[in-house]
């Protein structure tokens, strides 16, 4: 199973992430916002990456940047949460490195659905 | 595995919502005076993105759908397509109460949406420029009756560096249908000498078939991550021309084995269930709640813990084997013990303490509300809100502080034209401090108003028979009497103010949360309400008594002074009571030793001693056998050991182990004040 790491500021959306994930087998590593989660990013090889877009201190589109920067994260999937209603942020994401995206609402089903997409 | 419980996520869902309203809260009030940073409206912004999102995640959807369209407002704002007016300001602020109202009503089973909250959704919809009726996700497009899909997908060089990877996207292929790989080919652009090859870089491209009843949208949702990271056409088999291409199993390592589970749709989060059609108003405020504390000071415990640790197994070293010439040592060991503990006492007790600015926060927009509804200018200021307060304490100190602030702006402070008048600023400033002094937290509400108004007060106070007509009374006493039961001087009830509650209830609101209140005011120059409030409820400091061979404690707070009577200060009155003078005023005598059936106490008022003790203006003298001294006493409730007992507040363990009860003043005076009518 996987290490994965889960961003967001919100922490019953982070919560229902993270405890969906750990029942699923995966070890789940939380962030807060992009500026923790870069911090926990440099000191584990984690294999998949779950980001909210809109957080304080560093939003997600800056965290991608940041993390595709590292040699260590250059090929490794990191998926957006958004909302529908933000068209432009998800492209604004693909182009900052983004693998893809898991849209806002979703329940724990489908984040397992989107998560064996990527992990295979 | 069975189906995840996203109930546990509603209580901080709750809660964070809340937090995120306050904020918004903040930043709308910030923003209305005039501040133009930027990073407010991004604040406001991510509140409400925050809770529609996980509105819409834990199945609360009428919230979601309110928050969807205050979202879409403020992203015009975001984006700099609207502008941020008074009006605006208003609305967002309507729609902060409205969320608010939501989601209690949602965390007590109720349905969120009443008429006022689609009302003002409704204002929220006219009011977004083109904003399209949230209408559902459109219905997927009835599968085509095509025989399948050519696919032809070539990916760019940077595709590989989004962390996409083709095989994923064959993998999900295979799950819609049967794929069959026609070509795989390099890009001509690829470069063509081995060293300029870069691992990170894609140079494929593939033309593909998939067979079967496939909606085209489902193709295309395969590739939706690539979009712009490759070049892709999607074409229909046309059922006629199938002259298949014997397929060519091309770099078969490319393709996985099919997953087993086709990745089926899934069904959406079941609705909330069904409402309880009455709240539990009983059940809500048993609810477990709970703190947030920060991480250093769970640290600080830690390290304090560690101390205690070591300390400890100093001493037990020192008593396995225990000489004389180590007495020295079991002393400096027994000094730090002490030491340690107190830190641990304070550490344990600060992780109860939470910043008074979460009380201080309602203020900005209470202050706003009361402007425009009196008239009047006021410009607030809060400091010390980092000061930290006991979380009881503080829960119970917003209502009568927010009782204060009204009776300031709406008594103290006047009207722009009045201040012109009397050559003040139009403006009047109100000022909240809170500090630290000695054992106390002190918080503070100045005004720079009229002042109180001394006739008035007094003539009401005649009016009440408070005091005798023409009686003389000196500014203190005149403060004092604002804080009599039923004294309101307001000339008419307004709806802020008026509203039944006066003073009195200010001053026992935070008598029962050990503190005290008072006022000093200049005429003309404004008013100073202070309210001194212990620092924990947990932890009192006492006068120990003894009364025959128990220990009594009295909380210092309450004291006003304590004396020996000589018998002729002593008078009897009819029906047994007794009586002495004490300044100006008899005061009854309360013998405690008979209030609690005390044995072999001294029953000679002139052997013992009296403490004279005040509760909401009231006075009575305890009779005591003697005074033992000052102690701090960690309060142990009785009624959860016991039973509640009229008179007594709680129950402490003194350094002798014994037990001692503390007296609850309030109830003495009372258990006094019957017995004096009764006699």
């Amino acid at each position: 199973m996987a290490k994965i790491l889960a961003v967001d500021d919100s922490a019953s959306m982070r919560g229902m992430v993270a405890f969906t994930l750990r029942g699923a087998g995966h070890e789940v590593t939380e962030a807060e916002n992009g500026q923790l989660a870069l911090d926990a990013a440099r000191g584990n090889a984690f294999e998949l990456v779950l980001a909210d877009v809109n957080m304080p201190v560093m939003d997600g589109i800056a965290m991608v940047r940041q993390l595709r920067a590292l040699d260590a994260y250059k090929g490794v999937p990191i998926l957006m949460l958004t909302t529908e209603s933000h068209t432009e942020k998800k492209m604004e994401g693909k182009a900052a490195g983004a693998t893809g995206w898991l849209v806002k609402p979703f329940d724990p089903e489908q984040l397992l659905a989107t998560v064996k997409r990527v992990l295979g | 595995m069975g189906a995840v419980d996203l109930t546990q996520f509603h209580k901080t869902f709750f809660e964070e919502s809340l937090e995120g309203l306050d904020a918004m809260e903040a930043a709308l009030l910030a923003l209305d005076s005039g501040s133009t940073d930027h990073e407010l409206v991004h604040t406001i912004f991510r509140a409400a993105h925050s809770i529609k999102g996980g509105a819409a995640t834990f199945g609360f959807a009428e919230v979601a759908a309110f928050t969807h369209v205050a979202e879409s407002l403020l992203e015009e704002v975001r984006s700099e397509r609207r502008g941020v007016d008074g009006e605006l300001i208003d609305l967002l602020l309507r729609s902060v109460d409205c969320l608010r109202a939501m989601l209690d009503h949602t965390s007590h089973g109720l349905p969120a949406a009443d008429a006022d909250s689609e009302a003002l959704r409704g204002e929220l919809v006219r009011l977004v420029s083109g904003e399209a009726a949230p209408a559902p996700a459109a219905a997927t497009p009835a599968a085509a009756s095509v025989d399948g899909w050519a696919i032809r997908f070539v990916a760019l060089p940077h595709l590989l560096q989004t962390g996409n990877d083709p095989l994923r996207l064959f993998r999900e292929l295979q799950q819609l249908g049967q794929l069959d790989v026609c070509r795989a080919f390099v890009v001509d652009a690829a470069p063509t000498q081995l060293a300029e090859l870069d691992p990170g870089q894609c140079w494929l491209g593939w033309e593909l078939r998939l067979h079967g009843a496939v909606a085209r949208a489902d193709v295309a949702a395969v590739f939706d991550w690539v979009e712009g990271d490759c070049e892709l056409t999607i074409e229909p088999i046309a059922a006629a021309s199938v002259a298949p291409v014997a397929p060519v199993a091309v770099a078969p390592t490319l393709v996985a084995p099919p997953v087993a589970a086709p990745a089926a749709p899934v069904a959406s989060p079941a609705p909330a269930s069904a409402p309880r059609p009455v709240r539990e108003t009983a059940a809500a405020s048993s609810e477990g709640s709970s703190i947030r504390v920060g991480i250093d000071k769970v640290d600080a415990l830690i390290n304090m813990m560690g101390e205690l640790v070591i300390t400890q197994s100093m001493l037990s070293d020192i008593g396995e084997h225990f000489h004389l010439s180590q007495l020295e040592r079991l002393r400096e060991g027994l000094l730090q013990l002490e030491r340690n503990t107190r830190e641990l006492q304070e550490s344990v007790m600060r992780i109860r303490m939470l910043p008074i600015g979460s009380v201080f926060n309602r203020f900005p927009r209470l202050v706003r509300d009361l402007e425009r509804k009196l008239g009047k200018q006021v410009k607030l200021e809060l400091h010390g809100e980092h000061t930290e307060l006991d979380k009881t304490v503080l829960e119970k100190i917003g209502d009568p502080l927010v009782h204060l602030v009204r009776n300031a702006i709406d008594h103290g402070l006047e009207s722009p034209e009045q201040r012109r008048a009397a050559g003040k600023n139009e403006t009047g400033t109100l000022r909240l401090d809170a500090y630290h002094e000695g054992g106390n937290i002190v918080v503070q509400i100045s005004d720079d108003g009229a002042g109180l108004n001394r006739a008035a007060i007094v003539a009401k106070a005649e009016q009440r028979g408070l005091i005798r007509p023409g009686q003389e009374v000196d500014d203190a006493e005149v403060a004092e009497l604002i804080f009599q039961p039923g004294f309101s001087t307001a000339a008419q009830a307004t709806d802020l103010s008026g509203r039944g509650v006066g003073m009195d209830v200010v001053r026992r609101n935070v008598r029962d949360l050990g503190g005290s209140v008072g006022v000093r005011s200049q005429s003309g120059k404004g008013s100073v309400f202070t309210i001194a409030l212990p620092l924990t409820l947990a932890i009192i400091d006492g006068l120990v008594t003894a009364v025959g061979e128990e220990r009594y404690i009295v909380p210092l707070i309450s004291i006003v002074e304590s004396l020996r009577l000589r018998p002729e200060m002593v008078r009897k009155i009819a029906g047994g009571g007794e009586v002495f003078h004490f300044r100006n005023e008899y005061l009854p005598i309360m013998r405690l030793h008979r209030a609690f059936g005390c044995n072999a106490a001294i029953t000679e008022i002139e052997r013992g001693i009296v403490v004279v003790v005040e509760e909401e203006g009231r006075r009575v003298g305890l009779l005591v056998d003697d005074l033992l001294g000052q102690q701090q006493a960690v309060v142990k409730s009785l009624e959860a050991h016991y039973q509640r007992v009229q008179g007594i507040s709680g129950a402490t363990i003194l350094s002798d182990g014994s037990v001692a009860l503390i007296v609850d003043v309030c109830g003495v005076v009372r258990l006094g004040q019957r017995g004096k009518a009764a006699a």
